[in-house]
């Protein structure tokens, strides 16, 4: 993935200082809270939303289990619609494709719909290295890309930022990227969408090379689908005489029928709408109609070895929708950065440490950073049992096995620093399967407890840092029943 | 290139070596459409589904077609219209503003300074309030109703209506380049509020005409 | 029918009241409950920490001494979904890893017995009104396996609100998790304070005096933030309050 998140700190350190932020907490909670109620109502309009939700589930199995056949459909029915299909295999060969796509075009800047694809691979800093500027021209994303900033959410990666954090983003910055923001500019939302329209505008009438994901790819007809909002998606994808879409394999689903659950699931998933203002299908090139030239770009980048993972797996059902992250309690709290990955919230943590691999301090945190409390599977449109991968990849990272990695089937070796843990969870096993050890204990402290210190040292302090401990009661339970009900069936 | 491509495929035969691969269809269990409803009923619907997101409707018969896009364009203010190919003559015999051609030579640039366009449309999704357009003749290029700020769309009410998203793909060919439209331009970007009004036009005229 | 009270490990250790309250009550309902001696803890904390080849020795000893009973009675929305969701899928994973259908079986005859308390009480029992009394305000707050891993919907406020004398307050947020999450609480202990800090805000703005709840590791952490906070508020187990009669009220 991108470079932009090398070297993250693990998960609960990285969440330290936001959730210290009060504006930023406030900024979480009202952005999240808003859409959650609305989502909820959106989907409750659906009588049928259990069954479209569990077609979703099918069709998104149905076609990864089959994904090399799907593919290759897809590659014959783009091809055979003029558009030129790549391969790549990850991020980097992903990068050199389309630079040397848009070198080719003779251009040095780009018009580019949000897509999370790209995102993953670090295109635009790949793009600049080779002197080509691209232009983000979703409103989140220019904030964000206008703030030099990083995205802390699938759908709006600017959410961590208000109204008025946005207005003085666009006054100090946009005049460095082209026309600036217009006098007097105010923080209501109309006057700050009008300033991106204008700011944009001049970029999109002159675009000659567009660079975009897509939401789906249909392997029976070759038709790519882009799900939007603003506008922008269909200036990048009808204006320039060159159109490149990066697309993750997972994207592709069998039929055009298939789109049918699609998208009814997805804006109301994401944006609590109906449907959204602006959807756009292609396949391949129209004559007279939009880009002469297509090309799509097939990345694996890490997808091919989640697909190997038999629990895994169900984390490329993903249709990138945001539910999961607008009902998480953590996400809300510890705010899209300390994910350290472009996909941050539930999803996130268990996308980022499939695709990625547990290796680095933030991959391997990221499986616990979940109280496991199942809001994020109860919302998504696809029925991801998050809390399930999460406790998988846990697994993963405490006690080590067989994974895939580029390919490769590889042993990983538990996960350093789990040592102590690891111990602990033996001894507790042992005790649990010895019950006079566990009543011995019981005992004991119960028996100390008046001494017992209402703050821990050194890793208990991570409760007591905010919690008092609970009294430890003169007798454990079961000395009671003994006491009192022991000749009926103390012996079993 | 075609080496990542067989990588790719490889890396996806073996991850699934030992998955079952079922090949049964898929179940669905969900409903073609959201209820039973009157054609009149259903017009109503698009009617009140395509307000909620901001779209202006209005309703007319064939007849009066001609003079409501004249005084639709008049209350504009608008100079100028882009016309498809394909476009019924007879729907802008109400209006003198001057016509522009949907020509494969115009620039954006050109586009960008045309007040209005006026079109038909392939399909109308009562339930989600959406417009579809396939780019047959009477709808033009898709820039052509993105670029300007005002799009003025015709749907022949009731034969181009449809309840449901199932039913209007069944209806709509995914070779031609779809645009649906649910209202004006929106986004939620800011603070995940819906503002209506950024790139494509800000004012989205529907009329139903039948 | 043989009625086995599965407390659970921190129940046993920590709050001996509960266990006895849900003796007190399932014996004033005509329910003649065994405590098996034998019995430790479901393997919970090390299946959701990543240690599930050690839970499972727990799961199976789970099984050998709930096994002979006709239903399992546990004061612990968690607990119960571990019994219920997870151990069928640790014998799956078993059956995946190419360790045969061992597992599975063993763990079988305990899953569709094992009940969640208010589960029992009113699907099994088929009581709502246990003649509880219960002078207080209180607020009841759906702990996160209880109310999406067991789906117990209604059926805690049912029970609460034929309780005499106990008025009950809604809860703002309520569906949101307290922020306790087993080991979740220490790994990620500044996330979960904040949540568990918003919890006992909500419920200290009902003005109750009592906020219940059917689990009691999610109540220690509310419980333990609310007397860091000084909001006032206790925290009680639910079956306390139905254990409480006129005669013998809970103190």
């Amino acid at each position: 993935m991108s470079g932009t998140f090398v070297g993250m700190p693990a998960f609960p350190e990285a969440a330290q200082d936001a959730v210290r932020d009060t504006t930023l907490r406030g900024n979480l909670r009202h952005a999240t809270h808003t859409i959650r109620a609305k989502r909820a109502k959106a989907v409750a309009e659906v009588s049928d939303w259990a069954a479209l939700r569990e077609a979703g589930r099918r069709i998104k199995d149905h076609t990864l289990l089959h994904l090399d056949r799907y593919l290759e459909q897809l590659e014959a029915a783009v091809t055979a619609a003029g558009g030129t299909v790549h391969w790549a295999a990850d991020a980097e060969e992903a990068n050199r494709i389309v630079a040397r796509l848009v070198r080719e075009t003779g251009e040095s800047e780009v018009v580019k719909v949000k897509s999370m694809a790209t995102q993953e691979i670090g295109l635009n800093e790949a793009l600049e290295a080779e002197g080509i500027r691209a232009y983000e021209t979703d409103l989140a994303e220019l904030i964000v890309q206008l703030g030099e900033d990083r995205p802390s959410h699938i759908l709006v990666p600017a959410i961590h930022r208000n109204r008025g954090e946005i207005r003085d983003v666009f006054r100090s910055r946009m005049g460095h990227w082209g026309r600036p923001a217009p006098e007097g500019l105010t923080d209501t939302p109309a006057e700050l969408a009008e300033a991106a329209r204008l700011h944009l505008r001049e970029k999109f009438l002159r675009a000659k090379v567009g660079i975009s994901g897509a939401n789906f790819m249909v392997a029976e007809t070759g038709t790519l689908v882009v799900v939007e909002s603003e506008g922008n998606g269909r200036m990048c994808l009808t204006l320039p005489e060159t159109l490149i879409s990066v697309v993750g394999i997972e994207k592709v689903v069998p039929s055009w029928r298939d789109l049918e659950v699609f998208l009814q699931t997805l804006p109301r998933s994401s944006t609590a709408e109906r449907m959204n203002p602006y959807t756009s299908t292609w396949t391949g090139t129209t004559d007279g109609d939009g880009p002469r030239v297509f090309h799509l770009v097939l990345l694996d980048n890490g997808r091919t070895d989640t697909l190997a993972d038999e629990v895994g797996r169900q984390a490329l059902r993903c249709i990138r929708c945001s539910a999961c992250l607008n009902v998480c309690p953590v996400y809300e709290r510890a705010g899209g950065h300390a994910y350290g990955s472009v996909y941050p919230g539930p999803i996130g943590a268990i996308l980022s440490p499939q695709l990625r691999g547990t290796g680095s301090a933030i991959d391997a945190s990221l499986p616990y950073a979940s109280s496991l409390c199942g809001a994020c599977y109860e919302v998504c449109p696809v029925a991801i049992d998050i809390p399930e991968v999460l406790v998988h990849l846990r697994e993963r990272v405490a006690q080590g096995g067989p994974v895939t990695r580029e390919g490769n089937k590889v042993v990983l070796k538990p996960a350093a620093g789990h040592g102590a843990e690891r111990a602990a969870m033996r001894a507790a096993r042992w005790a649990f399967r010895h019950p006079g050890a566990l009543r011995a204990g019981q005992r004991l402290a119960s028996r100390t407890r008046r001494l017992h210190p209402r703050t821990l040292p050194g890793p208990g302090r991570a409760w007591t840092g905010s919690r008092d401990l609970p009294a430890v009661p003169p007798e454990p339970f079961r000395d009671w029943w003994q006491r009192t009900h022991g000749g009926q069936d103390g012996a079993r | 290139m075609s080496g990542s491509r067989e990588r790719i495929l490889g890396r996806v035969r073996r991850a699934l070596a030992d998955a079952p691969r079922d090949d049964g269809p898929v179940e669905r269990g969900y409903l073609r459409r959201h209820g039973e409803r009157t054609v009149e009923e259903t017009v109503a619907l698009l009617a009140e589904n395509l307000a909620d997101y901001r779209a202006l409707v209005h309703r007319c018969t064939p007849d009066e077609l001609p003079s409501l896009i004249g005084r639709l364009l008049a209350e504009r203010g608008s100079a100028s219209v882009l016309v498809p190919p394909g476009l019924d003559a007879s729907w802008l015999a109400g209006t003198d503003v001057a016509r522009v051609a949907d020509r494969a030579g115009s620039t954006a640039h050109e586009l960008d300074r045309v007040d209005s366009v006026v079109t038909g449309c392939a399909v109308a999704v009562a339930e989600t309030g959406t417009l579809v357009l396939d780019g047959s003749p009477d709808q033009g290029r898709r820039r052509i109703t993105l670029v300007p700020d005002h799009h003025v769309c015709v749907v022949r009410v009731p034969d181009q209506v449809v309840s449901s998203v199932p039913e209007a793909l069944e209806r709509l060919d995914p070779v031609r380049p779809l645009t649906w439209i649910s209202g004006p331009s929106a986004t939620s970007d800011i603070e995940l509020d819906r503002v209506e009004g950024v790139h494509g036009p800000r004012t989205l005229e529907v009329v139903l005409v039948g | 029918m043989r009625v086995a009270l599965f407390l659970t490990c921190v129940n046993d250790t920590l709050y001996p009241d509960t266990g006895r309250a849900v003796v007190r009550l399932l014996t004033r309902l005509g329910v003649d409950v065994d405590f098996p001696m034998a019995q430790t803890c479901c393997g919970q904390a090390h299946y959701n920490t990543g240690y599930r080849h050690e839970a499972e020795p727990l799961a199976r000893h789970f099984a050998e001494v709930f096994g002979g009973y006709d239903a399992v009675v546990t004061p612990s929305g968690s607990c119960g979904a571990m019994v219920r969701e997870m151990y069928p899928r640790m014998g799956e994973r078993a059956r995946a890893e190419g360790r045969g259908d061992a597992l599975a079986r063993t763990l079988a005859p305990v899953v569709p017995t094992t009940y969640e308390l208010t589960e029992f009480l009113v699907d099994v029992l088929g009581v709502t009104d246990v003649g509880a009394t219960y002078p207080h305000t209180v607020t009841y707050h759906p702990t996160c396996h209880g109310l999406r891993a067991l789906g117990l919907g209604d059926r805690p406020r049912r029970l609460l609100q034929a309780v005499r004398g106990l008025e009950l307050v809604e809860l703002p947020g309520a569906d949101e998790c307290c922020g306790f999450g087993g080991t979740f609480a220490v790994k990620n202990a500044d996330v979960s304070a904040a949540m568990g800090a918003d919890k006992v805000r909500n419920a200290a703005s009902t003005g109750a005096e009592v906020l219940c709840a059917a689990d009691n590791s999610c109540l220690m952490h509310i419980g333990g933030t609310m007397t860091r906070l000084n909001s006032g508020m206790r925290p009680v187990h639910l079956a306390e309050i139905l254990a409480s009669t006129e005669e013998e009220p809970a103190v």
